[in-house]
């Protein structure tokens, strides 16, 4: 144990000192001017005990020590994975339908509610950025301006025209794929950075019209008013009939929200295992060699800038519903990095890891909702972790083999 | 009647000449082999028949029409594909999904069709799928269809790549170095493998630098050197063609003095 302890308390000791380093201007300097040590300095110290504990337990495991501890926990989930294994994969569907069913039952409490149907929204917003990134690898920073778009479209619709939200949502959907293509052709040509560059200006583009059009959108102020989704249900007060009720109670919203994510991963799963899918993820090997092997990646990237932006329409109109309020600043780069994020933690072109990724990030964020300055930090040592431990993610994408042919 | 011809190419990269005025036939079902030495522009005769170069003047025509400013995915959806000098298959997919790939020009399910999984979509995913078996099947890589490509080993990456190559249904097959890196059983298995191919009624351009292959399956060879042509004719004729030997041998010691 000690020989272990020897081989790391060195970089163990620079990355706390440097932590310091870190950590004393973000808290140290008060707003006034004056400085205070007090108060680094405690957090600092909280930090170093516990990274002395990871340290002692990791060296601790590394030497062999925890193996009477270690061994069984291990063989168990060992076990536990075998034995998951085996069940087919629609009993796992069903359960976790089954849950999502019933959770507004379990979790009765408002803020319960409002964190489940964020969840649910950001995992529709990944799995669409993920047919960018993670099907056809084009790293795309201002995903979230055809959010944006999606709710911006249903906002003006109905409080302009008075467009009820489920005949605006084709509408949301059409014009964020259209703002897919006008974004995405001029950046067909470029790879990597520039794409990456490109795209991040792209999407302050349409926040700053988003901002600006006062005439239109009210900038920076927001439309106000919009109304909730409907539902039309079946009377017999006189004779059959139907009646247009608005989903006010927010369990209503989490099952629109809920509809909105299965049919979004549906149609990911399925664009994914198919002909489609696999000349995505051409591209994303090899984009000249899937040209060469017959694919139009012109068309095809274009296609999955469409795609992916479809689907963050319907999560932005619903977002505009369920507000009852849209401003620019819903949609800021920030928001667009955070959507990345999950897609990353959760691993690239895996849904149940996207699904995992998104729940994970938007749990944190209500976590650590009192350390509000310290959130990002939290997150950035989060991410460095996850880089370092599990670089694929959370949950990475399995290879299916012959993968048009299992079934759901 | 020739299916492919290449007439007066000239490629030029800024100031280097990659082909001058190069040209030549593919016959209806013959095996031409393609010789150089090292740089002479046998990969960028490929790259011009697939599309990816530009030629600076000069002409290719397959089947009597031409097939110059055709993107790569039109010219092989016409039926000319390739594989490649430096193997590039789709690393991280399987086997039978790189060869399910190539046929995504012979298949034409779109987005709805996708989602909604109709019977037509069902019903051409499943021939897709078995027409890129068959082609695995062929190349003898079948075992491996579930394999993820990066985790074949070498002899099998070079097979994988002429079987994706075939599961797009070429009528003019391009083998750029097929051979290379392979130990001599692999090598006596890809000769046969090229005769079969052939027999099929594809026509195969070969580009190869282990001779013993070269002579043992082209019908013809055409040898060419800094971009130009300098002989083409039957195996016999061109081990005897004394450009060819000074080509790859360098000039006789006392010419060069
Ligand atoms: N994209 C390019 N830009 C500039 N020069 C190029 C390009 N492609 C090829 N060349 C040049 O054209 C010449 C012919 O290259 P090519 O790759 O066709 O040779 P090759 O006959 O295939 O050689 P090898 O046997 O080594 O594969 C070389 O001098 C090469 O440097
Ligand atoms: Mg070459």
């Amino acid at each position: 144990m000690i020989r272990e302890l020897r081989k790391i308390w060195k970089s163990c000791f620079i990355g706390l000192l440097w932590f310091l380093a870190l950590l004393w201007p973000m808290t140290g300097i008060n707003s006034d001017g004056t400085l205070t040590f007090a108060r680094p300095l405690e957090i600092w110290l909280i930090v170093v005990v516990a990274a002395v504990v990871i340290m002692l337990i990791y060296s601790a495991n590394k030497s062999g020590m925890l193996a009477p501890f270690t061994r069984p926990v291990q063989t168990a989930a060992g076990g536990l994975a075998g034995q998951a294994a085996r069940l087919p994969i629609w009993v796992w569907l069903l359960v976790a339908l089954g849950l999502a069913m019933f959770y507004p039952v379990i979790f009765t409490s408002r803020p319960a509610h409002d964190v489940a149907i964020n969840v649910l929204i950001y995992i529709s917003l990944g799995l669409g950025l993920n047919i960018v990134i993670g099907l056809a690898g084009m790293l795309d920073l201002g995903y979230i301006a055809f959010y944006g778009v999606g709710a911006y479209t249903y906002a003006l619709l109905n409080v302009y025209l008075g467009f009820s939200f489920w005949t605006a949502l084709p509408f949301a959907a059409l014009f964020a794929a259209i703002a897919g293509c006008i974004i995405g052709y001029p950046t067909l040509r470029m790879r990597g950075d520039y794409l990456a560059i490109v795209t991040l200006a792209f999407g302050e583009i349409v926040r700053l019209i988003l901002n600006n059009w006062m005439e239109l959108t009210n900038g920076p102020n927001g439309v106000l008013g919009i109304d909730r989704p409907t539902m039309l249900v079946p009377t017999f007060d006189d004779g059959f009939g139907f009646e247009v009720i608005s989903l006010r109670k927010l369990y209503m919203l989490y099952y629109v929200a809920l509809a909105l994510a299965v049919f979004t991963m549906l149609c990911v799963y399925r664009l994914n295992y198919s002909r489609i899918g696999r000349a995505w993820e051409a591209i994303r090997e090899d984009e000249t060699a899937a040209e060469l092997m017959g694919v139009n990646t012109f068309l095809l990237k274009l296609l999955a800038y469409a795609m992916g932006a479809v689907f963050a329409g319907l999560a932005g109109a619903f977002f505009a519903g369920r507000m009852k309020f849209v401003s620019p600043e819903s949609f800021t780069f920030l928001e667009s990095a955070m959507v990345l994020c999950m897609v990353v933690l959760g691993g690239m072109a895996s849904i149940p890891g996207i699904i995992l990724g998104a729940a994970a990030l938007v749990l944190m964020q209500e976590w650590f909702r009192e350390f509000e300055t310290y959130r990002m930090l939290v997150f950035g040592g989060c991410m460095v972790l996850m880089m370092l431990f599990r670089p694929a993610g959370l949950i990475p994408a399995r290879r299916m083999g012959r993968r048009s042919e299992d079934d759901e | 009647m020739a299916h492919l011809e290449i007439r007066e190419v000239t490629v030029r990269f800024g100031g280097l000449t990659a082909l001058s005025n190069l040209g030549f036939q593919l016959a209806d079902g013959e095996i031409l082999g393609l010789i150089g030495p090292n740089g002479a522009g046998k990969t960028t005769i490929f790259n011009v028949l697939t599309g990816v170069y530009r030629v600076t003047s000069g002409d290719v025509l397959f089947n009597g029409e031409s097939i110059l400013g055709k993107r790569p995915h039109q010219i092989l959806k016409r039926g000319i594909s390739r594989t490649f000098q430096n193997i590039r298959l789709f690393s991280k997919m399987t086997a039978l999904e790189n060869a399910m790939v190539a046929r995504h020009c012979r298949s034409r399910a779109g987005v709805v069709g996708a989602i909604l999984r109709s019977p037509a979509q069902k019903r051409e995913e499943h021939e897709l799928q078995e027409r890129a078996y068959e082609a695995l099947k062929f190349m003898g890589v079948a075992a491996y269809a579930d394999t993820v490509a990066a985790n074949l080993p070498y002899g099998l990456q070079r097979r994988l790549e002429i079987a994706r190559a075939l599961a797009s249904e070429p009528r003019v097959l391009l083998l750029d170095e097929p051979a290379a890196g392979m130990n001599p059983a692999e090598t006596a298995a890809l000769m046969e493998d090229i005769g079969r191919i052939s027999s099929r009624g594809i026509d195969v351009l070969l580009v190869e630098h282990d001779m013993k292959v070269i002579m043992g399956v082209c019908h013809r060879i055409v040898c060419v050197d800094h971009g130009e042509k300098i002989a083409e004719g039957n195996p016999a004729q061109i081990q005897s063609d004394p450009k060819v030997i000074e080509a790859y041998l360098g000039k006789p010691v006392e010419q060069q003095a």
